[in-house]
């Protein structure tokens, strides 16, 4: 991984001074709280509900051990023991104190990480593909790039004052595990008769109006990528609506524009920003490029491991849903579930981080990601060490074998925490996954992706969800919408509205009726949920949910969803 | 109109903290909503908050809520506002745990 | 009276200058006042027929005057871009590197944000990311 050089360290050490200083002016009083907010929000420190929210930056996804273990002392010294994994592979802590927060923020500097752009109307954290360098299909490692990127994003001059925030996803696959459709920018890494490119997706985005993104370039040579993002945040930051905050991403305005216009004005700024770029340093490139090398893979002997996998059902359940094949055939992508039945999704304990930090040190390269579903990736695990690896995550409750299965839900903090938010979802994930944990079913049921967002911002995913669910307050009342059919992927698709919501009380029952109705109605065990959906549509889950609605509130309803 | 409808206290977060207090009849801001004032009249709230804001070196997000007063106990209207008063429902963290 | 913040720290204002106004000035202006939405392709002629281009920040929390500023010197104009309005001193090395040569404050605003806090932001060459990236030219 990317190994930070003096001019990183120096900046870190700016930023962080300066910061402290601007908490030192807020608190005499010589900086006005409208005019600290963009400055703390610049720096990752939110307000919330109960407490101010610090989002620390992984970039891309991406750490190692120390960092981890940094994590995890953080969490204890300043917060009450433990840390949220995001939608955006990055960590938040929900209770660090004001006057904290400057050496919260030395204390990541020590391991090379910070909060910086994590939040406010600037460029956000460039998340990627999870298994980049790991998978076994044909792909390329996109985090070259996204650190390039990172790098450029970092304390832009221009770009610190956007209409709003922007986001930018990157996978170097034609499977899409990053949801790059999704976001403002989406970058696809390829490789074109020798030449490496980017195909561009413009304009997605979910929250209040979902969009899938539109193509905006079929192939950019890499070497033009910084100069073409320059430009198309340029653009969209003169136009981009500031008026009204709910018009105001860049999805909007290729909306209201189209996107062969916004095109042209992008293409015409390029032309003009171009000349103004001399090209990165090969040798910057370089020491980038090389800092992403795989690492020496190993030979062992994996006839252990295949006899206790043999041997043992409770760990060949686990290394079947929780292992995907590597590159390398002797070695598994090993995901560790942070979906404990009951438990909050994404939330892992400073001393279960401690623990994935050995696990790393000692059987992983010293690599770990996380990914956007909230789960924790050993990318490169020599299937030899796995025994021994699934023995101390259950050592510390880590070794849930749900990846994929219904309670490996997504979910956003919700009003548990969030201010923005209309209702929760963290008990509403809890109860799914208890419920259908007993009712023995995970395995039945296979693959599904449950997204819960706590408030129409979508920070859940729910839009993408095969199910998904959305929190909303109905005169006073805690409400909870489903969608159906939904799509993260590379065949990225919004979901549709089933029709009127379900009270906290009925939404789990609810949720066990469209199971029940995929059981009954899958052509075999092998037709996944998703695959049901798309053959029979959502009419028999409608049937299902709501049994006895009259045919006139269903076709009211329905052209309320058009 | 009956004054139920109209009775509001003051709420907002401590600046160094974070966490959530609410306005008391001495306008200071205090932990526990049972200490704070209630208001039944728009204008006096309106001058409350307007003072409030000028508060900066203590306070954070000054806003009104709706509340019920019954049997003098103070209970918020809203949801949101009860799990403000509590804390999350996850861990036994915010509010529920204050001393 | 306002203050004029550069790389030095503060300055009065040395002299008046009449600004003329974007949307109607005259054939022989030196001086001009931009808004932050201006649409520099209503200009056909030379940009640097202009001494002292002025952009007005109405609040700091709108970053269109950055771009404005940039797209200026893009088109190659060599003049003085001065910023004015409200600006936060921690927006000092932002409106540098995007081209501008010194900024415009009330006094109020200098009194608020004094000048030590605008040094402490001054050595904007510093930590430049993204001219060492190769965003150097121009």
């Amino acid at each position: 991984m990317y190994i930070y050089t003096e001019f990183d360290d120096a900046f870190i050490k700016a930023r962080n001074s300066q910061f402290r200083n601007q908490v030192k002016r807020r608190v005499d009083g010589n900086l006005t709280e409208d005019e600290f907010k963009p400055l703390r929000l610049m720096n990752g420190l939110y307000l919330q509900l109960h407490a101010y929210m610090l989002r620390v930056a992984i970039p891309y996804g991406t750490l190692n051990s120390s960092q981890m273990e940094k994590l995890a002392l953080i969490a204890d010294r300043w917060d009450k023991g433990y840390g949220h994994f995001t939608t955006r592979q990055n960590i938040q802590f929900n209770w660090p104190k004001l006057n904290d927060v400057p050496d919260i923020l030395d204390a990541l500097a020590e391991v090379k990480m910070h909060a910086i752009q994590t939040s406010g109307n600037t460029i956000r954290n460039v998340t990627a593909d999870h298994f980049s360098g790991a998978a076994a299909e044909e792909s390329l490692d996109p985090r070259p790039y996204a650190e390039l990127i990172r790098q450029w994003s970092t304390d832009h001059p221009e770009f610190q004052f956007l209409p709003r925030k922007f986001k930018v996803a990157i996978t170097g696959s034609k499977n899409d595990r990053a949801v790059i459709r999704a976001h403002d920018i989406g970058l696809r890494l390829l490789r074109r008769k020798e030449k490496l490119g980017f195909e561009i997706i413009v304009g997605g985005g979910l929250g209040r109006t979902p969009m899938i993104g539109k193509v905006i370039h079929e192939f950019l040579p890499v070497s033009d990528i910084l100069p073409y993002l320059e430009a198309v945040v340029s653009v969209w930051n003169t136009l981009g609506r500031r008026d009204n905050k709910y018009k105001a991403r860049i999805k909007i305005t290729v909306h209201e524009h189209g996107v062969k216009f916004i095109k042209q004005l992008v293409q015409k700024r390029y032309n003009e920003i171009r000349s103004t770029f001399t090209g990165v340093d090969p040798n910057l490139l370089t020491q980038i490029e090389s800092a992403f090398a795989p690492p020496i893979f190993k030979s062992a002997d994996t006839t252990g491991f295949k006899c206790t996998y043999e041997n043992d059902a409770i760990f060949r359940s686990w290394v079947d849903t929780n292992t995907q094949k590597h590159k390398e055939s002797d070695y598994a992508i090993t995901s560790i579930s942070l979906k404990t039945h009951g438990k909050t999704p994404g939330d892992a304990s400073s001393e279960q981080m401690r623990l994935i930090a050995d696990i790393a040190r000692l059987y992983a390269h010293d690599e770990i990601r996380i990914s956007h579903e909230q789960n924790i990736i050993l990318p490169h695990v020599h299937k030899s060490d796995l025994p021994r690896v699934y023995d101390l995550l259950r050592t510390k409750n880590l070794n849930t074998a749900n990846i994929g299965l219904i309670s490996d839900i997504i979910a956003c903090p919700g009003m548990d925490y969030c201010a923005l938010a209309t209702a929760r979802s963290i008990p509403i994930a809890q109860e799914i996954s208890m419920r259908f944990d007993d009712l023995k079913l995970e395995h039945e049921v296979g693959h599904i992706q449950i997204k819960i967002s706590g408030c129409i911002n979508a920070c859940g995913h729910h839009h993408v969800g095969h199910i998904g669910i959305l929190g909303l307050d109905r005169a006073g009342v805690e409400n909870y919408q489903i969608t159906l059919g939904g799509d993260a992927t590379e065949t990225a698709k919004i979901g549709e509205r089933a029709g009127p919501g379900f009270s906290a009380e009925q939404i789990v029952p609810a949720v066990e009726r469209i199971i029940l109705a995929y059981l009954d109605i899958r052509m075999n065990k092998s037709e996944s949920f998703i695959e049901t959906f798309h053959r029979l549509g959502i009419a028999p889950f409608k049937k299902a949910l709501y049994p006895n609605l009259k045919q006139s509130l269903k076709i009211e309803n329905q052209g309320k969803a058009a | 109109m009956s004054n139920t409808q109209s009775n509001k206290v003051i709420t907002a977060n401590h600046l160094l903290i974070g966490n959530v207090v609410y306005l008391n009849s001495q306008f200071d801001w205090v932990n526990s909503l049972s200490d704070a004032k209630v208001f039944t009249n728009e204008t006096s709230i309106e001058e409350a908050i307007i003072n409030a804001n000028s508060q900066q070196h203590e306070v954070v997000g000054v806003y009104s809520i709706n509340i019920d007063l019954l049997n003098e106990t103070i209970t918020p209207k809203h949801f949101r506002e009860q799990f403000r008063n509590k804390g999350p429902s996850n861990y036994n963290h915010g509010k529920q745990s204050e001393v | 009276m306002n203050k004029i913040v550069s790389d030095l720290g503060f300055r009065s204002l040395d002299n008046i200058i009449i600004y003329e106004n974007w949307s109607n000035f005259s054939e022989s202006a030196t001086s001009i006042d931009l808004p932050l939405d201006a649409d520099l392709s209503l200009f056909k002629g030379n940009l640097n027929k202009f001494k002292i281009i002025r952009i007005d920040f109405p609040t700091f929390a709108d970053g269109r005057g950055f771009t404005l500023a940039k797209l200026i010197r893009i088109r190659g104009f060599t003049g003085h871009l001065r910023a004015k309005g409200h600006i936060i001193s921690d927006q000092y090395a932002m409106l540098r590197r995007s081209g501008f040569d010194d900024v415009e404050i009330s006094q109020n605003l200098a009194e608020r944000q004094p000048e030590a806090e605008w040094l402490f932001r001054s050595n904007w060459k510093k930590h430049y990311y993204q001219n060492r990236l190769g965003f150097n030219k121009c």
